[in-house]
C-alpha cells in the first residue's frame, strides 16, 4: 500500500539532511509502528509524505497505491487516501469546526470524481463519530482547534481521520497529551477504522498506545534511517531497555 | 489665519464649479458650511491627515471619468423585506424607490423638504461639531452643496431596514449626498447602502442616536473600479444608545471612509468595523475618531484589509477619553492580510486619554497568509484556492461579526465569496 525506498530528504533553506535513506513498506491491512529518539526524523517522515513545503527530496521515491506521492500536491494525496494526524493540530481562528470538516470531505470527494455529501447526511455522519469520541455539539462549532486542549486537538484528528475513510492514516504522536481515559476513545476511534483494506503508520514514544492498538510490525527510526524492525516484541524492548543498544548494533 | 494660495486656489475652483442650493430651511446651514469650507480649504496632500492618502482626485474641480463595470452580480439585500430608495448618480429615482413611508419613521427628501423642518436643527450641526480638533473640509463641502438626500426621523422601532441603493450609469458623474438620520428615544433603525454611487461620491450621513435608542449600519461599497468616494458619517450617542456600522468596500480606485462618533450618554455603545478587498489599483482609506465623553461606554474598532497585486489600505484610528468619561472600555483593531509583496498597509492608531479608570487598547498588524493552516486545510484535501479563500474569510470574520444581524452577516460573506471565486477565475 504505502512504499517508502531509499527516500533521502534535506531542508530547503539549509544544508542539513534530515531523512538518509528510508525504507518502509506498510501493507493494506496492517499497523506499523515507528519508534525513535527525538529528532530522529519521525515528523519530517510524516510532513514530506503528505506534501509540506519546505523540504527537498534529494532521492528515493514513496509511493501510495502505485502512485507517485512525491510527485502530487497535498491536497491531491489527501484525496488519493493518505491522512495524518499531526503530533502539533493547528488553530485556525475564524474557520468553523463543521464548515472545514464538510470542506474537506466534499474536496476529497470532488477530486475522485463522487458524488458530495449531502449537509444533512453530512450532519448525521458527523454527530454520531463526534458522539463516539466525546466530541460535544459545542466543540464542533468552534473554530478549528481554537482554545482546545491538547487532549481535544487530538480526538478532533481522529474526528476527521474518520470522516474522510482515508486509505493510509499516518499518526504522529497522537498519544502524546492524552489522559488514561483519552487515550483508550482515541484508540478505540482508531480500531474501529482498522480494516483489511486500510493501512496505517503509527509514530508514539510509548507501548502504552501499542497496548491499545496492537501493531503487526514495529519499526526503529534513527538519524534519518529505520535501523531495525521486528514485531510488537520490539516495543516492549525499547520501553525496557531504551534505545542505546540498538544504536550501538547499528554502528 | 489666510491658507497658503495653492491651496486656495484649489478650494476656490471646486467651489466655482458647484451651485449651492437656494432659499428654503437648509440654506442658513449650507452657507455657514460654505464659510467653514472657505476658512478650512479642501485638503492638500501636504495636511497631516492626509499623509497616507492623496486628496487630489477628491477634490478636484471635475470628477476624473469612471467607466460602469457589470460584475453580472445581483445586487446585495435584494432578497430581503426592506424600503427601497433609489439614486442613479446621485439623482433620486422615484420609480425605482418604494413609497417614502413607513411605520416608526418619517422620512423626507432634502431637495424637497420645505419650510421648517425637524431636520433644521440636525443638518450640518453634527459635521460642524465633528470639525474639532480635526477638520474635515469634504465633510463641510458636502452639507453646502449636497444636492439631495434623505431625511429621517425614527419615531419608533422599524419593522423592516430602509435600504439607500446607489446605481452608477454616467462615466463622469459627481454626485454629492447628504442624510440626516435622527433616532428618538426607544427607536431602533437599520440602515442598509449599496451600489458604486458614482464616478465620484462625496456622502454625509448624520446619526443623532437619542437614550436608549439603536442605530444599526452596513454598506457595502461596490464593485466598479475606476469609482472614487468620500464619505463622512458623524454620530452623537445618547444614554444607553448603541450604534453599529459595518462596511464592506470590494474594488474601488480611492475610498476615504471617515466615521466620527462622540458618546455623550452614559453606558453608550458603538462599533465602527470594516472589511475591504483590494486588488491591484485599489487604495482604500479608514479615518475614525471616536470621543468618549461620558461615563462606561463601550465602543470598538475592527478593521480589516485583504490586499494584492499592489493595493494600498489605510487606517488612522483614535480613541479620545475626555476627563470625565471614567469606566471607558475602548477597543481598536486594525489587520491587514497581504497576500503579496506589492501592497501596503498603513495604520496611525492613536490613544489619547485623559481619564484615569479606563481600559483601553490598540493594536495593529500585517501579516501574509498562515502557512502552517494553510497546509493544514490542503492536507485535509482542500485544494489551495480554496483553503486560501476560507483563511481570507476567516481573516475578516471578527469584523463581519461586528454586524448584529447574523442574517446580514452572511449575506456579506457570500459577497466576499463570490468576490474570491471570481478573482481566481
Ligand atoms: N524546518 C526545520 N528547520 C530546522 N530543523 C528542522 C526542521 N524540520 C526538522 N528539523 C530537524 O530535523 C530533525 C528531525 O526532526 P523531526 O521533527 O522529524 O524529529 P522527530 O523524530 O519527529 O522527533 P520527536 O520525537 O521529538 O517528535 C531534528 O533535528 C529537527 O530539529
Ligand atoms: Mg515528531
Amino acid at each position: 500500500m504505502l512504499e517508502i525506498k531509499n527516500l533521502q530528504v534535506k531542508l530547503e533553506e539549509e544544508d542539513k539532511q534530515i531523512l538518509k535513506g528510508v525504507d518502509l513498506t506498510v501493507e493494506a491491512g496492517k499497523v506499523h509502528a515507528i519508534m525513535g529518539p527525538n529528532g530522529s526524523g519521525k515528523s519530517t517522515l510524516s510532513y514530506v509524505l503528505s506534501g509540506k513545503d519546505g523540504y527537498e527530496v534529494t532521492g528515493g521515491s514513496a509511493e501510495l497505491l502505485g502512485e507517485d506521492l512525491l510527485d502530487m500536491e497535498a491536497e491531491e494525496r489527501a484525496a488519493a487516501g493518505l491522512f495524518l494526524a499531526f503530533q502539533y493540530p493547528v488553530e485556525i481562528p475564524g474557520v468553523g469546526n463543521m464548515t472545514f470538516l464538510r470542506t474537506a470531505v466534499n474536496s476529497q470527494r470532488k477530486a475522485r470524481g463522487e458524488e458530495e455529501m449531502s449537509s444533512t447526511e453530512f450532519l448525521k455522519v458527523v454527530r454520531e463519530k463526534a458522539k463516539s469520541l466525546k466530541i460535544d455539539a459545542e466543540m464542533l462549532k468552534r473554530p478549528v482547534n481554537v482554545g482546545f486542549s491538547g487532549g481535544e486537538k487530538k480526538r478532533n484528528e481522529i474526528l476527521q481521520m474518520a470522516m474522510l475513510e482515508p486509505k493510509l492514516c499516518i499518526l504522529d504522536e497522537t498519544d502524546s497529551g492524552l489522559d488514561v481515559d483519552a487515550m483508550k476513545l482515541v484508540s478505540d476511534g482508531v480500531n474501529a477504522l482498522r480494516s483489511e483494506g486500510r493501512g496505517f503508520l503509527v509514530i508514539t514514544h510509548y507501548q502504552r498506545l501499542l497496548d491499545h492498538i496492537k501493531p503487526d510490525v514495529v519499526h526503529i527510526m534513527y538519524d534519518g534511517r529505520i535501523i531495525k524492525t521486528g514485531g510488537p516484541e520490539l516495543a516492549l524492548e525499547v520501553e525496557t531497555q531504551g534505545y542505546a543498544h540498538l544504536i550501538e548494533e547499528e554502528a | 489665519m489666510a491658507l497658503p494660495q495653492p491651496k486656495q486656489d484649489a478650494t476656490e475652483a471646486r467651489i466655482a464649479a458647484l451651485s449651492l442650493p437656494e432659499g428654503g430651511w437648509s440654506a442658513p446651514a449650507r452657507k455657514d458650511a460654505l464659510a467653514r469650507l472657505r476658512a478650512m480649504g479642501l485638503p492638500h496632500a501636504r495636511d497631516e491627515y492626509w499623509k497616507y492618502t492623496r486628496p487630489e482626485t477628491l477634490v478636484s474641480a471635475e470628477a476624473p471619468k469612471a467607466s460602469v463595470f457589470d460584475s453580472g452580480e445581483a445586487p446585495i439585500f435584494g432578497e430581503r423585506d426592506r424600503l427601497k430608495i433609489v439614486f442613479v448618480d446621485g439623482v433620486f429615482d422615484a420609480e425605482a424607490s418604494d413609497e417614502l413611508a413607513l411605520e416608526g419613521v418619517e422620512i423626507a427628501r432634502l431637495a424637497e423638504a420645505t419650510d421648517i423642518h425637524w431636520a433644521k436643527d440636525l443638518y450640518g450641526t453634527l459635521e460642524t461639531n465633528g470639525q474639532t480638533p480635526v477638520e474635515r473640509p469634504l465633510a463641510a463641502l458636502n452639507t453646502a452643496f449636497a444636492s439631495d438626500g434623505i431625511l429621517m426621523r425614527v419615531t419608533g422601532k422599524v419593522a423592516k431596514p430602509i435600504n439607500l441603493i446607489y446605481h452608477h450609469k454616467s462615466e463622469s458623474s459627481d454626485a454629492i449626498l447628504h442624510h440626516v438620520v435622527k433616532v428618538e428615544e426607544g427607536g431602533d433603525v437599520t440602515i442598509l447602502e449599496n451600489g458604486p454611487a458614482a464616478a465620484r461620491f462625496n456622502k454625509v450621513m448624520e446619526v443623532d442616536v437619542a437614550d436608549n435608542a439603536g442605530f444599526h449600519h452596513v454598506r457595502t461599497q461596490g464593485r466598479d473600479h475606476e469609482r472614487r468616494a468620500a464619505t463622512h458619517i458623524f454620530g452623537r450617542l445618547g444614554t444607553e444608545s448603541t450604534f453599529k456600522t459595518f462596511t464592506l468596500t470590494v474594488n474601488g480606485v480611492m475610498t476615504r471612509n471617515e466615521c466620527v462618533l462622540e458618546l455623550n450618554g452614559d453606558d453608550a455603545v458603538a462599533h465602527v468595523a470594516g472589511a475591504c478587498m483590494g486588488d491591484g489599483d485599489f487604495h482604500h482609506d479608514d479615518t475614525v475618531f471616536i470621543t468618549h465623553d461620558a461615563v462606561n461606554c463601550e465602543s470598538r474598532q475592527v478593521f480589516k484589509k485583504v490586499l494584492r497585486n499592489g493595493a494600498t489600505g489605510v487606517f488612522q484610528g483614535k480613541i479620545l477619553v475626555k476627563p470625565d468619561a471614567q469606566k471607558t472600555d475602548g477597543y481598536q483593531i486594525s489587520q491587514s492580510l497581504l497576500l503579496d509583496d506589492d501592497s501596503q498597509f498603513l495604520a496611525k492608531p492613536e490613544l489619547e486619554i485623559y481619564a484615569d479608570d479606563v481600559a483601553c487598547s490598540h493594536g495593529s498588524t500585517s501579516g501574509a497568509i498562515d502557512e502552517d493552516g494553510l497546509f493544514y486545510l490542503r492536507a485535509r484535501g482542500l485544494p489551495r484556492g480554496i483553503a486560501e479563500d476560507l483563511l481570507t474569510i476567516a481573516f475578516i470574520a471578527e469584523a463581519v461579526q461586528e454586524i448584529e444581524d447574523e442574517g446580514l452577516q452572511e449575506e456579506i460573506v457570500e459577497r466576499v465569496e463570490a468576490w474570491l471565486l471570481r478573482r481566481r477565475g
